[in-house]
């Protein structure tokens, strides 16, 4: 099954629910396997299945639930989550912070999530994602700059925001 | 100003995105800009963690096999069940029809081979003029061939035997010259055709070869020539004449 582990944890990242992701996963290799003969060869075979998936996820019940509360066209909006005082020093992100950088992944809106895991994790080109996700190169790229701000806002925010403290117990 | 435009386009660049010509622009100006590299290092710094924690849901061995055990089960598609049929019934009948035709073309050759001898031999008895030359001594018959052939052969001594050695002549086969020799036994004739193996091409002969057109046949290799003993004598009289034809080397 080509892409398997990869389609995985991105229907994970899209879920946020590993039992719904596999529901995900199952659904769009039974679309892609119902309708393979609407992949036209020597087009992008990756670019085509995660666009099964990611359809098959919007028109989910979560999928519908995560896009209702957030609209997916951000390109208007400059500023949708709140921005902290940021250094070179506190966006500083280590591999270390990994815990860190997924609760700020969690965050994002959907939309700028699924971009910045396409370029980012998938590895895709501006091309691929705009493939994948049915916009203009020019708003792939718009997209993903305003995802990279937002999770950096998202991280500086966590870093100064103090540890909770423990329960008493 | 400068540096506000360059990091508009670090993004790209990072990406591997941005336009040759351009990023090798880009790669000079952050050699001597320490803001814009910073900034460029924060930017991977963040690609590498965005990477790392990106990685993080694997699925379960057993989700695994579920899903290719539920995919094998699935029915074929509409173009399989359609067309399936039709290529399997379409291979078994190529597989019956062009098979046996594979398998029987070196035998389809080698008997257009029997029978061209057997035509042979039949224009030999029904010409009046049977042999060029007419002799039953061997030692006329095969100097007689020198010259007319590429080859030479060895006839056998006859004496004591019920063949009678009648003549000979220059045949051919596949265009390619070769010895035809009649002998005699009582009233039948045979005839002993010598070619070279290679006049024979492609076409494959073996020695079990009996019967052509109701006439008995014997084949043989030897010497790179291959002999046929080819009349309506009996089996056991073109065995004898074969025999002795095989021990003259």
């Amino acid at each position: 099954m080509p892409h398997f582990e990869r389609l995985y944890n991105f229907a994970c990242w899209l879920t946020q629910d590993r039992h719904e992701a596999e529901d995900l996963v199952q659904e769009t290799y039974a679309k892609a396997l119902k309708g393979f003969s609407s992949f036209q060869p020597g087009t992008n075979f990756r670019a085509w299945i995660y666009k099964i998936l990611r359809n098959t996820f919007l028109t989910s019940r979560t999928g519908l639930k995560a896009t209702a509360n957030v609209p997916l066209d951000l390109e208007g909006e400059e500023q949708v989550l709140p921005t902290a005082k940021e250094t070179p020093e506190s966006i500083l992100l280590q591999r270390s912070d990994s815990q860190l950088v997924q609760q700020a992944m969690e965050q994002l809106p959907i939309a700028y999530r699924e971009a910045l895991l396409l370029c980012e994790v998938e590895e895709m080109s501006y091309q691929e994602i705009s493939a994948t996700l049915g916009i203009p190169i020019g708003t792939v790229m718009s997209r993903l700059s305003r995802a990279r701000r937002a999770l950096r806002a998202a991280v500086a925010k966590m870093q100064q925001k103090p540890p909770e403290a423990e329960p008493r117990g | 100003m400068v540096c506000e435009t360059w990091t508009e386009k670090l993004d790209a660049y990072l990406d591997g995105e941005l336009p040759v010509a351009e990023a090798r622009a880009l790669g000079e100006h952050l050699r001597g800009c320490s803001a814009c590299a910073a900034e460029s290092l924060s930017k991977v710094q963040q690609k590498l963690a965005v990477r790392a924690a990106g990685q993080r849901f694997r699925p379960d061995p057993a989700f695994r096999t579920r899903i290719q055990s539920s995919i094998a089960a699935r029915p074929p598609a509409r173009w399989n069940r359609f067309w399936l049929p039709i290529l399997a019934s379409a291979t078994v009948v190529l597989i019956i029809g062009i098979l046996p035709l594979a398998l029987n073309r070196g035998r389809s050759g080698q008997q257009q081979l029997v029978s061209e001898l057997a035509d042979l031999h039949v224009a030999t008895l029904a010409s009046s003029n049977p042999v060029d030359v007419v002799s039953t001594d061997r030692h006329t018959v095969k100097p007689w061939f020198a010259g007319k052939i590429p080859f030479t052969f060895n006839l056998p001594e006859l004496q004591d035997s019920p063949f009678v050695l009648v003549g000979a002549k220059v045949s051919y086969l596949n265009q390619s010259p070769g010895a035809e020799l009649i002998f005699r036994v009582r009233l039948h004739q045979i005839s002993v055709f010598i070619f070279q193996e290679r006049a024979l091409g492609n076409t494959r002969t073996d020695d079990a070869m009996q019967t052509a057109l109701s006439f008995n046949l014997r084949s043989w290799s030897h010497n790179g020539l291959r002999y046929f003993v080819i009349g309506d004598a009996s089996p056991q009289d073109l065995d004898k004449l074969s025999e002795l034809l095989k021990a003259a080397g």
